[in-house]
């Protein structure tokens, strides 16, 4: 240990014996159920979701609006006027949440994981897929850094969101606290939790700053950090209740515009 | 030697990577010395790391009446008045200074509400006065003497131990060890060698210490003729663990006693009521119902006219009465006794005392906000160490410099709690500086005896190439047991004298010794060295405790069980090693304090 | 059980296994009546066995079971100790404090990376072999001890501490809540159990080095220091390539310490790599003024001279514009 390295170049670290090759372990639990279940999960949920925006309407005619209740999929809401009919106008927004969610920490974690097998498991041997590895340092993963730029955008939609939710309360034929209604307040109250636990927004927040006690915008931004911090920690579960509440509400609500069930409602 | 052996020359080669070594390094290299660290373990991992309480130093920052006079006094009586005072005061006078500069270099104490540095009250100290990080302080201050000392470019000789050093016309001029990772020799040429080696716990079998504490240091400097100085006293911890079996010794830190802990014995008698000595029972509550008052008040931090429980008394007298309580019949089913802090909200005591709560949940299933811990003494540190000089640290050898633990002195006859840690810091900084000095002095280059290097290659070999013989451990365990059972906290002149006999045995056993299949990372191999010198210290420790014939401090004769200032209150045991190579002992008188320090002492003296 | 003893002759049982074939059984059985043999009062309990990886580097290396007698409250490291003092005394090992304090007695159990010395016998499954293994993912000596001095190379390239060169200690003033955070990080006891399961450092051979969560970890306690004034982010983009973490928190699972390494250092990092490489304002910014715009990061200082702290100011105005009054020089780019 002599001298002082200025630089990491050239002490790449020398190779262990660490066992090489798909699955390659001494772990004995069972540790290909994680990867396995979270990768269904999110398959099932991106096929529906996939289904839901681009072949139900399109293909099928089944209308993304019923009864006043706009499905999650296409809020907010962008006419599609303009639009060759076999477009979906959920294309025209759903992109931000799309690339917000793909670019989120806890989504890239659980699809590294699940599809890339980029660990399958902690301390589980890989395979010889990935020859050269760069990840996050290249393109095309190298654009996860864009994440903040979606969570602007997802700002945005929220607030719009926001407003459509609690207008479903008052539709044309007057004030109704419908299930439809109860069921969008509570997709995005989650929807809520999870932009608010985002990692970019917490360090945008106050992360970022150094000192949090030099000045009050700072004790300020620090009081606001540390509840986002406290959201943070269950950023993961944030992320799948949303994700799961968007596609029960989506299904409810093309299930009315189908006419398999009748919104029960409270009519004031 | 067929092949030439590996040479490091550098100027001053620091021994031990401690908190003592890194400051001492680290201020070598400041003086301009080029210089070599070297440590057995990895860098970092020393026992330094393991400090939790905090480290005492006048800074005033919680209770401003603190000064460097009233450090002074506290570590005087509580060291019984063996301390060599010049270290006292310089310690207290240099503390605060020390700790600053550790801030400057990163460190992360803890904060007052005004933004300086939080300092926590601790038995003995008069004052609030431990700078502290939570119950991890000395992690954050090897960490950062660490990163400071790689910063500054100082060449780290890890996983290397030194088995012997080489002297010169000069004195001291090198040192020979081996690389643990390869067994491979290794030789360096200095023009001083600073030993901060640490101590000396491994000599039992009841610690809180680790493998690394064999008393390297002191063996070392014994062996080249320097003087080791008040070596009978041991500091035994009251609380230690002792279940399960794995974990007995390990360290229950007394702020679980600060925090209100409550000491019982197996039928749920609180004896430390017992246990007070008369003259200062008034300054501890009468009652049950007074010693509660006490703990309520404190864990709101407000003022109150309680006095403190009888648990809080000097960490000699605790381990005494746990120690009888035991042998008396009276202890836990483990061998110990019940510390009971349960009666406290369960949150509270999560948040006082985390790792204390984590340590017991992980490691004994016990959760401690629901019943009582099994605490029972446990060896902890060694006061004795190799005499130095207060301003340089250097030893009665020329070109040899002690600091921390295995230098003696500072501490007298007992370390308060929190003393150590600065210790490190204020004598470290303090030796390092001596020794580059000295190394600046040193005429030419220093001369490496061959004949000293082909007897230390031999030694290390011997083992090795030995057909038959017992291993290591087997005299590592009859030592431990030796030195539990007849030199623990009680001391009879009859168990020491046999003690010194079975010691006697050992030696012949440990030349026997065999240590087969290699040397690379061979710990059975690297134990035979070990084994050495914690036979010299153990042997030191032994006749320096026959020698006391009182009892001071954390030394207690049952056939002696008084304090004789007289005969005794005047003088260090002092070791050295004779011309025909046996150990003598004897004494020497204090080292005299001025006139103003004395005056400090007040009622004291 | 004093008294000279042979290692191999008594106490010793050993069975020699294929490394690939870990899952065979091998005969503990046999194993544990010699044991018997040895210690006969130990014996009469339970026992686990052990399959320690052996050998040194270069040469062949194997796994070897131990039948070792269980004690109530045991753990892998008193167990591999009971193996060095009855049956294998030249069993390399490292470890210090057995307190999970220091972080020396890291390997692998059962596949997981663990501390030994706080992974209890009880929790683990005792009717088949206990495998300890080194860390895989770093060059190996002998037995469990691997080489990780790589980490310490890794550690020194890190630019340290850097305080304002203008303000002297005494002037320094900030609250816990400012390093409430630091003193997570800084809980680190340098067991290496996340680099060794990182998979980037396990698995992938990279064109360029990869610093490691531990590292990430120091360098964010660093970065976040309320005075610190260097800046590290173009280090942590393109030496210590933080881009090749994806973030899959394997390091935050092994760690003893239970840092959040991913959360709450190295997502943070990231992020403030992304504030000067990727930040789409401030892109933006850039091409319409053609300059980069002033960041806040470390424009401000906790030093409120004259030891004013800003609890204590009259004017919650006041100590705002007392920090800006002593801005420290810009910030230092890349570390030399
Ligand atoms: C559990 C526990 C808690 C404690 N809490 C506190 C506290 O709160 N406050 C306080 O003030 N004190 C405390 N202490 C005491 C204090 O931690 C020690 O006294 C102090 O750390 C000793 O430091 P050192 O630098 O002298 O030695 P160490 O830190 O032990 O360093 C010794 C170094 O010497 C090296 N070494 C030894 N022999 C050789 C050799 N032959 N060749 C090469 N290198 C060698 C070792 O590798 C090591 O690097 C505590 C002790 C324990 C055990
Ligand atoms: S989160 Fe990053 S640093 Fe941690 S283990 Fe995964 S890839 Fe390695
Ligand atoms: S961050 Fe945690 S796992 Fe990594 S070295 Fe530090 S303590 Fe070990
Ligand atoms: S990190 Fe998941 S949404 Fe931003
Ligand atoms: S021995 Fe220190 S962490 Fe396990």
């Amino acid at each position: 240990m002599t001298g002082q390295a200025t630089s990491l170049r050239g002490i790449l670290k020398p190779r262990g014996t660490a066992p090489t090759g798909a699955g390659a372990t001494s772990r004995r639990d069972d540790w290909l159920a994680a990867p396995l279940n979270v990768g269904f999960w999110l398959a099932v949920l991106v096929l529906y979701a996939t289904f839901s925006a681009l072949v139900w309407e399109p293909v099928f005619g089944v209308a993304h609006e019923a009864d006043g209740y706009l499905s999650p999929f296409y809020a907010p809401f962008v006419s599609g006027e303009g639009f060759p009919a076999w477009l979906s106008p959920a294309l025209v927004t759903l992109w931000i949440p799309i690339g917000f969610r793909v670019t989120c920490y806890y989504f890239r974690r659980a699809y590294y994981r699940a599809y890339l097998a980029d660990p399958p498991a902690c301390a589980v041997g890989e395979p010889r897929i990935h020859g050269r590895y760069r990840m996050e340092n290249a393109l095309p993963f190298i654009l996860q850094n864009l994440h903040r730029l979606f969570l602007y955008l997802a700002v945005v939609l929220l607030a719009i969101h926001w407003i459509e939710v609690v207008t479903s309360f008052f539709p044309a034929s007057g004030a109704r606290i419908g299930l439809g209604s109860v069921l969008l307040l509570a997709d995005i109250t989650l929807l809520t939790g999870y932009v608010s636990s985002c990692h970019s927004l917490r360090h945008i927040v106050g992360g970022r700053l150094d000192c949090f006690s030099c000045s009050t915008i700072n004790r300020t931004r620090h009081g606001a950090w540390k509840i986002l911090s406290g959201l943070n920690a269950n950023h993961m579960v944030w992320a799948w209740a949303s994700l799961f509440s968007i596609v029960l509400v989506d299904i409810y609500i093309h299930l009315l515009a189908l006419g398999v069930l009748v919104d029960p409602a409270i009519r004031l | 030697m067929s092949e030439p052996i590996e040479t490091h020359a550098v100027d001053v080669l620091v021994i031990g990577a401690g908190g003592a070594g890194l400051r001492a390094a680290i201020a070598a290299h400041d003086a301009g010395a080029r210089v070599g660290l070297v440590c057995k373990s990895l860098l970092g991992k020393a026992h330094t790391v393991m400090a939790e309480g905090g480290m005492a130093a006048a800074l005033g920052h919680v209770a401003p009446d603190d000064s460097w006079q009233v450090h002074f006094r506290d570590t005087m009586v509580g060291g019984k008045l063996l301390n060599n005072p010049r270290m006292a005061e310089l310690h207290a006078k240099e503390a605060p200074e020390r700790v600053r500069e550790l801030e400057s270099w990163g460190a992360v104490f803890d904060r007052t509400t005004d933004g300086r540095i939080l300092q926590r009250p601790f038995g003995g100290h008069s004052h609030p006065r431990l700078a502290h990080v939570g119950d991890r302080t000395g992690l954050e201050m090897i960490r950062t003497l660490q990163d400071r000392a790689v910063s500054l470019g100082i060449d780290v000789f890890m996983e290397c131990t030194v088995t012997r050093l080489i002297s010169g016309a000069h004195g001291i001029c090198g040192a020979y060890g081996y690389w643990r990772t390869t067994g491979r020799p290794v030789v360096f040429s200095a023009k001083a060698v600073v030993l901060a080696t640490g101590g000396i716990g491994r000599a039992y079998s009841v610690t809180s210490n680790s493998w690394e504490y064999s008393g390297d240091g002191h063996a070392l400097a014994y062996d080249a003729g320097a003087e080791l100085i008040d070596m009978e006293f041991v500091q035994f911890h009251p609380t230690g663990m002792v279940w399960p079996p794995g974990v007995r010794g390990l360290l229950v830190t007394e702020a679980v006693r600060g925090e209100g802990g409550i000491l019982r014995n197996r039928d749920g008698r609180r004896f430390m009521w017992d246990y007070l000595p008369e003259d200062r029972r008034g300054e501890y509550a009468a009652t049950d119902e007074e010693a509660e008052r006490w703990v309520r008040a404190a864990s709101r931090s407000q003022p109150t006219d309680a006095r403190r429980p009888p648990e809080l008394s000097t960490r000699d007298n605790v381990s005494r009465a746990i120690y009888q309580e035991v042998r008396d019949g009276r202890g836990s089913p483990h061998g110990g006794v019940f510390l009971d802090i349960s009666y406290l909200p369960a949150d509270h005591v999560r948040q006082k005392l985390p790792s204390m709560y984590d340590q017991f949940k992980e490691l004994a299933d016990v959760d401690i906000t629901k019943g009582p811990m099994e605490v029972g003494p446990t060896t902890h540190y060694v006061m004795g160490g190799i005499r130095v000089d207060a301003e340089t640290g250097a030893t009665t050898v020329a070109g040899l410099f002690a600091a921390g633990e295995c230098a003696g002195g500072m501490h007298g006859g007992n370390r308060l709690g929190g003393n150590s840690l600065s210790d490190l810091l204020v004598f470290g900084a303090r030796t390092g500086a001596g020794a580059a000095a000295h190394a600046a002095g040193f005429p030419g280059t220093p001369y490496l005896d061959p004949v000293q290097l082909r007897v230390a290659e031999r030694e290390l070999g011997e083992p090795l190439e030995r057909l038959d013989g017992e291993d290591a451990y087997a005299i590592q365990r009859d030592l431990q047991e030796t030195m539990q059972t007849l030199v623990g906290i009680y001391r009879t002149e009859a168990d020491l004298t046999e003690a010194i006999a079975r010691l006697a045995d050992l030696r012949a056993r440990w030349l026997a010794v065999r240590a087969p299949n290699g040397r690379a990372y061979n710990p059975g191999w690297n134990l035979v060295f070990d084994m050495r010198n914690l036979i010299t210290v153990s042997e030191a420790i032994s006749r320096s405790a026959r020698q006391r014939q009182e009892s001071r401090g954390a030394h207690s004769r049952v056939d002696y069980p008084d304090l004789d200032d007289r005969a005794w209150g005047g003088v260090n045991s002092v070791v050295h090693r004779a011309s025909d190579g046996t150990m003598e002992v004897g004494t020497s008188p204090l080292v005299s304090m001025r006139e103003e320090l004395r005056a400090l002492l007040g009622g004291a003296h | 059980m004093t008294g000279p003893r042979q290692p191999g002759e008594a106490g010793r049982a050993v069975t020699v296994v294929e490394p690939t074939e870990v899952t065979a059984a091998s005969g503990p059985a046999t194993a544990g009546q010699v044991i018997e043999a040895a210690v006969p009062a130990e014996a009469a309990g339970a026992t686990a066995t052990l399959r320690v990886f052996r050998g040194e580097a270069g040469q062949d290396t194997r796994f070897e079971d131990f039948a070792v007698p269980v004690q109530e409250g045991m753990v892998v490291l008193d167990a591999l100790h009971w193996i060095q003092g009855n049956a294998a005394p030249d069993l390399a090992v490292r470890w210090n404090c057995k307190a999970a304090k220091c972080g020396s007695c890291s390997a692998e159990v059962n596949g997981h990376p663990r501390l030994t010395c706080k992974t209890r016998l009880s929790d683990l499954d005792l009717a088949e072999p206990i495998t300890v293994e080194p860390m895989r993912s770093f060059p190996h000596i002998r037995d469990l001890v691997t080489d990780v001095s790589w980490n310490y190379a890794v550690n020194r390239t890190i630019q340290p501490f850097t305080p304002p060169a203008d303000l002297p200690q005494s002037e320094w003033r900030w609250q816990q809540a400012d390093i409430d955070r630091l003193q997570e990080f800084r809980k680190c006891i340098e067991c290496f159990l996340c680099q060794d399961v990182c998979h980037v450092l396990r698995s992938h051979e990279t064109e360029r080095p990869f610093m490691g969560p531990r590292y990430l970890v120091r360098t964010a306690g660093l970065e976040m220091h309320p005075i610190d004034q260097a800046d590290r982010r173009p280090y942590l983009k393109e030496l210590g390539n933080i881009g090749y973490c994806n973030i899959t928190k394997c390091c935050t699972e092994v760690c003893p310490e239970h840092i959040a390494i991913t959360d709450n250092a190295i997502i943070p990092l990231k992020e403030r790599v992304a504030d000067r490489y990727y930040d789409p304002l401030r892109w933006a910014w850039r091409v319409l003024r053609g300059r980069l715009p002033e960041l806040p990061v470390g424009r401000e200082l906790p030093v409120f001279p004259g030891g004013q702290p800003p609890a204590a100011s009259a004017d919650p105005q006041a100590d705002g514009s007392e920090a800006a009054g002593t801005s420290p020089p810009e910030r230092r780019d890349e570390p030399s």
